[in-house]
């Protein structure tokens, strides 16, 4: 009585260690071998080994053993129907030599158990189905097993079998989310050429400003990064460029080409391509947020004189404002039809004198802030300078010109918030 | 005799015979170490291994099992192993579990020793 009170709880102590390793953060093979150790001490078995299932076949992979002689791992199958009697059994006796329904198993592979001197086939279950067997030898005594022991071996079995379990059922998840995070790359990568593919399609229907679309994508990438933004929305704005002037596709190529300024009825004409832009884009579900509605309003004015819809100050979304500053930019440094590019102090002073009216304050600083930087060398990447002509601003003053007009802004936006703060 | 201190596994020879020190905890993480440790000294030439249980109070499954593998592995390569030094707790469950059926278990390492020599003698006598 007291020799079997002491196994029981030396029986407990082992199960709570069981536990504790099927838990464990560790590796799969670590937490099986480690698993078997446990159960080996708790009855004092001198051998044995854990035998998995392999999915679609009937062959057994030994992922864990103990105390077995260079025969092992032993070739080991299982089929279907046997599969289906040990887990009816729950246990089988290796010499066992009846006509039971073990007796294909054992015709095949009892002389391979005997010689590695293995006794016992303990069956593992995973949600109703054998995930494999545990093959056990002698205990130490040389006692025979008793219920007691068996009992016990059963039970630490069902948990080895539990952790066999969810450890391939987590395997088999984190397979999944890899999967599916490279489709979902790939498909960003498909929308993100379809986007280039679009921008060029606009593009080539407006010979005079080729890459025009482009341009944009990029200018307002570098604003949306010098204004901090995370790496997604960053890659948003870049695609909200691309595309704001898809409405164009549904515009007469007459009218963008035309080679003067046009009349109203042809202006009319081409001021429908931001709404046309939205209904080309609204159907489509974007990985980015509101990039139908920044096609639509990047002509709006932060004055109210802006066009399709006439917003005014907040009404226009942040992310459309860096759009129509990289739009404006584009058509100031590039050759028209009807009027060539401005110089840069020109451009400079269309900045100053149409912020705060088309333009928002902190949109013009960040773009200026990003553009100095290149400009001084404080970065590596020339994004913007890259996209202008060669010798398109004298770099010596490009400096003060930017310089001057970042901190009459700063001061500006610093003043009108302290006039806030005051009223 | 050679003492051996570098790795966190306690050993030393004695002729052929190697004195292995169990920690006070016999668990997975030093289980390992004694039976990398066993199997070196095996390798080494070693023809009886003495584990040296004076520090060990406790001796969990895994540390059970691992005794296990090292006395096969003894057996293996015609080594002995004694273990000495061990706790009254710690016999109890070696003889709950049938070890002492495997290995002798000696009052300390300086009986452990002295069997090993008497063993000998008489292998030599034989």
């Amino acid at each position: 009585m007291e020799s079997n009170t002491e196994k029981l709880v030396h029986a407990f102590g082992a199960l709570a260690d069981l536990g504790q390793e099927i838990a464990s953060e560790g590796g799969f093979s670590e937490m099986v071998r480690t698993s078997l150790h446990v159960l080996l001490g708790t009855l004092a078995i001198r051998r044995g080994a854990v035998m998995a299932c392999t999915p679609g076949s009937d062959a057994l992979e030994c992922i864990a053993l103990w105390g077995l002689g260079d025969g092992f791992p032993i070739q080991l199958t299982v089929t279907a129907p046997e599969r289906e009697q040990f887990l009816g059994a729950g246990l089988c006796r290796v010499t066992q030599n009846d006509n039971s329904s073990f007796s294909h198993f054992l015709n095949r592979h009892q002389t391979e158990l005997q010689n590695s001197r293995l006794e016992l086939i303990v069956p593992m279950a995973g949600r109703g189905e054998l995930s494999g067997l545990v093959v056990l030898g002698r205990k130490a005594s040389d006692e025979p097993f008793t219920e007691d022991d068996l009992e016990v071996m059963r039970a630490m079995v069902r948990h080895i079998g539990v952790g066999i379990h969810t450890h391939r059922l987590l395997g088999q998840i984190e397979q999944r989310a890899e999967e599916n995070r490279r489709l979902y790359e790939e498909m960003r990568t498909i929308y993100k050429d379809t986007v280039r593919a679009f921008a060029a399609a606009i593009d080539v229907k407006d010979k005079y400003t080729k890459g025009h679309s482009e341009r944009v994508g990029k200018y307002s990438e570098v604003i949306a990064r010098e204004l901090g933004w995370t790496e997604e929305a960053v890659e948003g704005m870049a695609i909200a460029g691309y595309l704001h002037d898809v409405g164009k596709l549904v515009v007469e190529r007459d009218i963008i080409n035309a080679p003067y300024k046009i009349d109203a009825k042809a202006s009319k004409e081409l001021n429908r391509h931001p709404a046309a832009g939205f209904e080309i884009l609204s159907p489509i579900h974007h990985p980015y947020a509101d990039i139908p509605l920044m096609a639509r309003y990047h002509h709006e004015r932060l004055d109210g004189r802006g066009y399709p819809d006439g917003l005014r100050g907040d009404e226009i979304p942040f992310g459309v404002r860096i759009v129509t500053l990289a739009d404006s930019f584009d058509a100031m440094t590039t050759d028209r039809p009807y009027k060539t590019r401005l110089s840069f102090e020109h451009v400079i002073q269309d900045f100053r004198r149409n912020t705060g009216t088309q333009f928002d304050s902190k949109v013009v600083v960040a773009f200026s802030r990003a553009l100095l930087k290149e400009v001084t060398g404080a970065v590596k990447e020339r994004r913007i300078m890259k996209l202008l002509n060669k010798n398109y601003f004298d770099l010596d003053r490009a400096v003060p010109l930017l310089t001057n007009l970042i901190t009459e802004l700063d001061s500006n936006t610093q003043s009108t918030a302290a006039a806030g703060t005051l009223a | 005799m050679g003492e051996s201190t570098g790795t966190i596994v306690r050993s030393h020879c004695v002729g052929t015979t190697a004195v292995i020190y169990a920690s006070d905890y016999l668990n997975k993480l030093t289980g390992e170490k004694i039976e990398r440790e066993c199997r070196r000294q095996l390798n080494l030439g070693c023809r009886a291994l003495v584990i040296d249980f004076s520090d060990t109070q406790l001796v969990n499954s895994i540390g059970i099992s691992i005794l296990l593998g090292i006395i096969d592995l003894a057996e293996k390569n015609d080594a002995q192993v004694i273990f000495s030094d061990v706790n009254s707790q710690t016999v109890e469950l070696f003889e709950m579990l049938g070890l002492t059926r495997l290995v002798l278990v000696a009052q300390d390492q300086q009986a452990a020793l002295s069997d090993l020599l008497a063993a000998n003698a008489k292998i030599i006598g034989h």
